[in-house]
């Protein structure tokens, strides 16, 4: 659903219902305050707050200093701060990438010519715990993982295997490939249509192992969905606070990837300047990968 | 693909047989692994959702999903507990609110952009979308606290309301400029020609024809809302007022031993309207993109 975008090519006809520009404008100015307001001073503010020893309490929340570069310099030493960073990129890279990326092409690639009911259960669960309330599907998770009572331990008979203690980070990267692979196993079912069922064939009665027929036939057609796929699913992993609402970065910090570390920083902690320094840290970050998309949907457009 | 093909007489002339036997023992482990595979992904889908079908309906619920001693009674923690239901209607309040704001600010936007040359519209559409990505609830946390704080919307429904319109409304506009660009202008034209003003225009002949558009719209709005934890979480103070989506989180890590007769009952009434809208929504329209995204 999100994966609609529209092209800013010519409109059909210009102006049929004589709106004109004047009107035209208002309407445009309902949205445009809202976004203003809430996206882009946001996205400024965060640039002023991170350059302040701002505070949500005490003396420095009543007359925040500007203290320079001095957020960034106290971030780059901070051990935290490189420790969360790592386990970021951790994150992304195990449930984005390999997990949600890696389970949904294989999905996609499993299902791709059957039709019937066996599709349409896997591809209900699939969506399914996409769907679901971010706090709901945490809870299932938490039982899931219980030490004692635990679906999971009772299932492999080994009560008292501490998952969320110790394999914090296993744990939220297996959740979030569970919570989020539906969206790159529906781009890939697209994709694979694009890829000619005969070329497939030819290549299947050529003798061509299921792997020489992916590198082949299969990835040059689709390399465009994947590399979407990459970037979209990373921001989004990237931006995610669910693993908050299971291990809520614990325990001793050991799954606390940066949104939560942004979180326990500024609104728990009350140091709102340098959180706001880590925030814009994020900004940057989401502008590259977002950079990066937008560069590669323009050039294919181009090519169109 | 070449390659392949190249290769295929060669072993073909020698040993036609043994290479047609060969080909389907292996057509028949492809499709045994491909069963295993599908029912392993089932299995892991499947697994974690078990317990919310269950022990709502178990006689005494435990952690463990089981095949339940069938009761209703665990219904009536929800009327019990002072939030539950309440909590609820907050979820109802600000989706409800903020599909509305979004559905009618982004139906005006994007009919002006869609129809209107308005000058550095391909600019303003691009910047948009860059914005929408990037500016992300968790990524401007700070601000969007310090903002509420300064407009004094701490604590009020209506800020969660306007902070996540001003995030969905990007995306918003841009799904319904598509939509727009999709419907023909003949009929505007020949309303305008009977002498139509352009808000009747709008009203009467516009809104109608992206009536599936505006529900889409909508439909993606509640959905985004009814799950968003972040925002109420941190704009809303105190219960009273607090989405089902932040009960559901206290529920679970305040006080103690939590009740599993309420969570339990809970996680499913609140799950079911999301659930509900998905087979409304896959039924009618089917669940799936149609290559759109590849562009």
């Amino acid at each position: 659903m999100t994966g609609r975008r529209s092209e800013t090519g010519a409109s059909p006809a210009p102006d049929a219902a004589g709106l004109g520009r004047l009107r035209a404008t208002g309407f445009l100015v309902p949205s445009l305050v809202l976004i203003l307001f809430f996206l882009v001073v946001p996205a400024a503010w965060t640039i002023y707050l991170g350059v302040t020893n701002y505070r949500l309490t005490g003396l420095a929340a009543a007359n925040p200093e500007i203290v320079g570069l001095d957020n960034y310099t106290r971030a780059l030493g901070d051990e935290r701060f490189r420790t969360s960073l790592l386990l970021t990129l951790q994150f992304v890279l195990g449930s984005a990438v390999i997990g949600q990326a890696g389970l949904g092409f294989a999905i996609a690639y499993a299902l791709r010519d059957r039709r019937g009911p066996l599709r349409r259960v896997v591809e209900g669960f699939v969506l399914l715990s996409w769907i679901l309330p971010s706090s709901v599907v945490a809870f299932l998770w938490i039982a899931l993982l219980d030490r004692d009572g635990g679906t999971l331990n009772t299932l492999l008979g080994i009560p008292g295997t501490a998952w969320l203690l110790d394999h914090p980070m296993l744990s939220i990267i297996v959740f979030n490939t569970w919570r989020g692979t539906a969206f790159s196993m529906m781009l890939y079912a697209a994709a694979l249509e694009n890829v000619p069922r005969s070329h497939l064939e030819t290549a299947r009665l050529a003798g061509a192992s299921t792997w020489q027929q992916l590198r082949d036939v299969v990835f040059p057609r689709i390399r465009g969905h994947v590399l979407t796929n990459l970037l979209l699913i990373s921001l989004w992993t990237f931006n995610d606070f669910a693993p908050f609402l299971i291990t809520a970065g614990g325990p001793e910090q050991r799954s606390e990837i940066l949104p939560v570390y942004v979180y326990k920083v500024a609104l728990s902690g009350g140091e709102l300047g340098f959180g706001a320094a880590i925030s814009f840290v994020m900004l940057l970050i989401n502008l590259v990968i977002a950079l990066v998309y937008l560069r590669m949907l323009g050039r294919r457009k181009e090519k169109v | 693909m070449s390659t392949a093909t190249s290769t295929a007489p060669a072993p073909r002339r020698d040993a036609p047989a043994a290479e047609a036997s060969g080909i389907a023992v292996r057509h028949v482990l492809a499709r045994i692994g491909r069963y295993v595979f599908l029912c392993a992904v089932l299995g892991f889908f499947a697994l974690p959702l078990l317990w919310l079908a269950t022990a709502p309906f178990d006689d005494t619920p435990t952690i463990t999903a089981s095949l339940p001693q069938f009761t209703l009674d665990n219904f009536r923690a929800l009327l019990d507990n002072p939030y539950a239901l309440s909590s609820l209607l907050n979820s109802v309040y600000l989706a409800a609110g903020t599909a509305a704001l979004v559905v009618t600010f982004a139906a005006l936007a994007a009919y002006a952009l869609s129809r209107v040359r308005v000058p550095g519209r391909d600019a303003l559409l691009y910047g948009l979308l860059l914005l929408s990505s990037i500016v992300t609830g968790t990524a401007t946390m700070v601000p969007l606290f310090e903002l509420a704080f300064r407009l004094n919307l701490i604590d009020s429904r209506l800020g969660v309301i306007l902070i996540l319109s001003g995030g969905l409304l990007p995306a918003a506009i841009f799904i319904l400029k598509d939509f727009m660009d999709g419907t023909p202008t003949s009929y505007e034209e020949s309303a305008r020609v009977f002498g139509a003003s352009p808000l009747q225009i709008v009203r009467h002949i516009v809104v109608p024809l992206v009536r599936p558009g505006l529900a889409t719209v909508g439909v993606w709005a509640v959905a985004n809302v009814w799950g968003n934890f972040l925002v109420p979480f941190l704009l809303l103070r105190g219960p009273e007022k607090a989405p089902a989506a932040v009960i559901m989180y206290t529920l679970y890590t305040e006080g103690g031993q939590a009740d599993l007769r309420l969570l339990s009952t809970f996680s499913l009434l609140y799950s079911l309207p999301v659930a509900l809208m998905f087979v409304f929504v896959s039924s009618r329209y089917g669940f799936r993109f149609h290559g759109g995204i590849k562009r």
